[in-house]
């Protein structure tokens, strides 16, 4: 009998091209993603060396982070550097003969949105791109990772990646998420109980209920946000949801392909009997909507909590940090969370900028005005999203409310483009991290699902979403 | 890649926990096309004011902390983004070595594709060295993987043999790996046959 093997050990496994001596492992890439925050400086790399790509057909270019969301982005981008920045992508995509989707492509949209949505991202796959959400791709079992950009250019170079093999970590939720809560609040919840580095070395695979009654949309949220939990890749196995997903985009097998893809996607499974590592099991029947307090993912509670007191930690480190998040967020120990009021709301980016977070956001907010004191933006990941979205009429909720609907781009999750949080304002953001300055330098973040952002703008403060739709 | 093996200079606290890749190199430095020049961004909320003036009760303004070539971090150092604009950053601004009992996975990866030797120890190791930054001279020998402090105590420290063979002998990774071109040619030939669907 064969050892039993993760699907995190079948991936691997299955990509390993050559093992040296001292225990490192040429891994084989089968999809390149990239864009143009952390390509340029590895092409300067081959060019110096004057080295060509190895092979053109698993990269893909798009541009997405420096993308301004306004409508006249076409005409100009002020930022000269953005600008510069974008145009290297599109010059050095057409010099080595990468595909590249140009910004005024319907296609065009956030790297990690347009990979599943093209059907470029299948079960199976080694994924690449340099950017940490990469992670997000696992959804479809995929072992999907960010990478610098010294890895894209060894990358592009070689199509292979030199890697230490991670410990496989185990996450099961048992049960069905509770009405109300949302993938974006249990992928939280975990982080709020393994902490930023509970899965620094590992490999997670999502098991459960939770994970497997959630659309693919949801499995990506989860998926995506696995780095906050300092695990490089998550992973779900791929399921009649994944091949249904699949099925019919552009790039996915066509006819005969499809059948003999399908047939070997099922493989891509946990053996009963392998071992895991790390094994964490929670209760999906406990999660509530959650809503982050602090300047690390970590700092996570239930909207019905409040502010955590520093006064009574016991671990000095935690101590001193809760004091410092608090002194950043501008927040008094023991306030309620619901009701801290917000100057912006943000609904996009690659953890819930997808057709299913804006439906989820529109379907808050419809029939309701977003509060005199908030900005609100919505911003879809791609101008696929866009276009089902005002396919859908969710568009004419959002501006009837007083939204702004923007272009596709990564936008306010991280303001590389003109959307900047100013010092001190709060904003209710469905993106993945509540980093200082992150927003904008001095803007202060509060991570939540689509959901929970609609609810904040309606109100004007953090609140539980459960209470503005059973109004 | 520069060869690291000893490596004689100040060493500089950050004792906080979970410092992370925006603080190090926050996004707007990410415009740049070029690997040099971010050694003024490292830190640079915490470094400077709003009005970009330096703050002088950061470390790494004053004397002899700006020659600072060791960082000692709390755990989780270098967690979020893949940006390899931080250990840029860190390189530039004369950094070879972080020290901290837990690294994020990337951007530990990231710095050892820059020459920047991390070094894991138990978080009680890293409190007893950071206990005597004061800005005397400690020195880390690669070959040996030994830390001595200013007061003559000597750490050890483990690292992957890969990891360490290649900074001590300053390899080029892609060189390293197109001398097995051949078995990633015979591997595509193999999945193609098998997974013709990857190849269309």
């Amino acid at each position: 009998m064969a050892q039993p093997r993760t699907l995190y050990d079948k991936l691997w496994d299955s990509h390993a091209v050559h093992q040296d001596a001292g225990g490192g492992t040429l891994i084989y890439i089968d999809l390149h993603l990239t864009h143009e925050v952390t390509t340029p400086q590895a092409y300067e790399g081959l060019r110096l060396a004057n080295r060509r790509m190895h092979r053109t057909d698993k990269t893909i270019a798009v541009p997405d982070h420096n993308v301004p969301s306004t409508p006249d982005r076409m005409e100009k981008i002020e930022d000269p550097e953005s600008r510069l920045q974008l145009e290297t992508l599109k010059t050095n995509s057409e010099d080595f003969g990468v595909e590249y989707i140009p910004m005024d492509d319907i296609r065009q949209g956030i790297v990690h949105i347009i990979g599943p949505e093209q059907g470029l991202t299948q079960p199976g796959k080694t994924i690449v791109c340099g950017d940490s959400h990469t992670a997000t791709h696992g959804a479809f079992g995929a072992l999907a990772f960010g990478i610098g950009t010294s890895d894209v250019e060894h990358t592009l170079a070689t199509q292979t990646l030199s890697m230490q093999k991670s410990k496989n970590m185990l996450v099961r939720v048992d049960g069905k998420l509770p009405v109300g809560t949302t993938s974006k609040d249990l992928i939280l919840a975990i982080i709020g109980r393994i902490g930023t580095a509970g899965g620094t070395g590992h490999v997670i695979e999502y098991q459960g209920e939770a994970f497997t009654s959630l659309s693919m949309e949801g499995r990506m949220t989860v998926c995506n946000m696995t780095i906050e939990g300092g695990a490089r890749a998550g992973l779900i196995a791929p399921d009649e949801k994944t091949f249904e997903y699949l099925k019919g985009k552009p790039r996915s097998p066509k006819s005969n392909a499809w059948e003999a893809a399908v047939a070997f996607w099922k493989t891509l499974k946990t053996d009963d009997d392998a071992k895991f590592d790390k094994e964490v099991i929670i209760k999906a029947e406990d999660i509530i909507p959650h809503v982050t307090w602090g300047t690390s993912p970590e700092d996570v509670l239930p909207i019905t909590a409040s502010v955590p007191n520093p006064n009574g930690m016991t671990d000095p480190n935690k101590k001193s940090g809760t004091e410092r998040s608090l002194k950043y967020m501008g927040l008094e120990a023991d306030t309620p969370l619901d009701g801290i009021p917000v100057d912006k709301v943000f609904i996009g980016s690659c953890t819930n900028g997808r057709i299913e977070d804006l439906r989820a956001a529109a379907s808050v907010i419809k029939g309701h005005k977003v509060a005199d004191t908030v900005q609100m933006l919505v911003v879809p990941g791609s101008g696929l999203v866009k276009y089902q979205a005002e396919e859908e009429g969710l568009d004419e909720i959002f501006l009837a409310a007083g939204a702004e609907w923007r272009e596709p781009s990564c936008s306010m999750c991280l303001g590389m483009n003109p959307d900047i949080l100013q010092p001190g304002e709060r904003c209710a953001s469905t993106s993945n991290r509540n980093f200082e300055g992150r927003q904008g330098r001095g803007g202060r973040t509060h991570l939540l699902s689509p959901e929970m952002a609609a609810a904040a703008a309606v109100t004007g403060h953090l609140t539980d979403v459960r209470k503005v739709v059973s109004q | 890649m520069d060869k690291f093996t000893v490596l004689t200079g100040v060493a500089a606290a950050l004792p906080m926990v979970n410092i992370d890749t925006d603080m190090i190199m926050p996004k707007q430095f990410l415009k740049t096309i070029k690997r040099t020049g971010l050694g003024t961004a490292a830190f640079f909320d915490m470094r400077y004011d709003e009005s970009e003036a330096e703050r002088p009760e950061f470390i790494l303004n004053q004397a002899p902390y700006r020659q600072s070539k060791i960082l000692l971090a709390g755990r989780n150092f270098g967690c979020g983004s893949s940006r390899e604009h931080a250990p840029w950053g860190l390189l530039d601004f004369g950094f070879r070595c972080m020290i901290a009992p837990s690294f994020a996975d990337i951007f530990y990866n990231n710095c050892f594709k820059n020459g920047i030797l991390c070094v894991t120890l138990p978080e009680e190791q890293v409190e007893a060295l950071t206990a005597q930054a004061d800005g005397s001279d400690f020195t880390v020998d690669l070959d040996k993987l030994e830390i001595t402090a200013p007061d003559g105590s000597v750490t050890t420290f483990e690292l992957d043999p890969t990891r360490r063979h290649n900074m001590l002998n300053g390899l080029d990774d892609i060189a390293l790996t197109l001398e097995h071109l051949d078995k990633i040619k015979t591997f595509e030939a193999k999945q193609q046959a098998e997974q013709p669907w990857l190849y269309t």
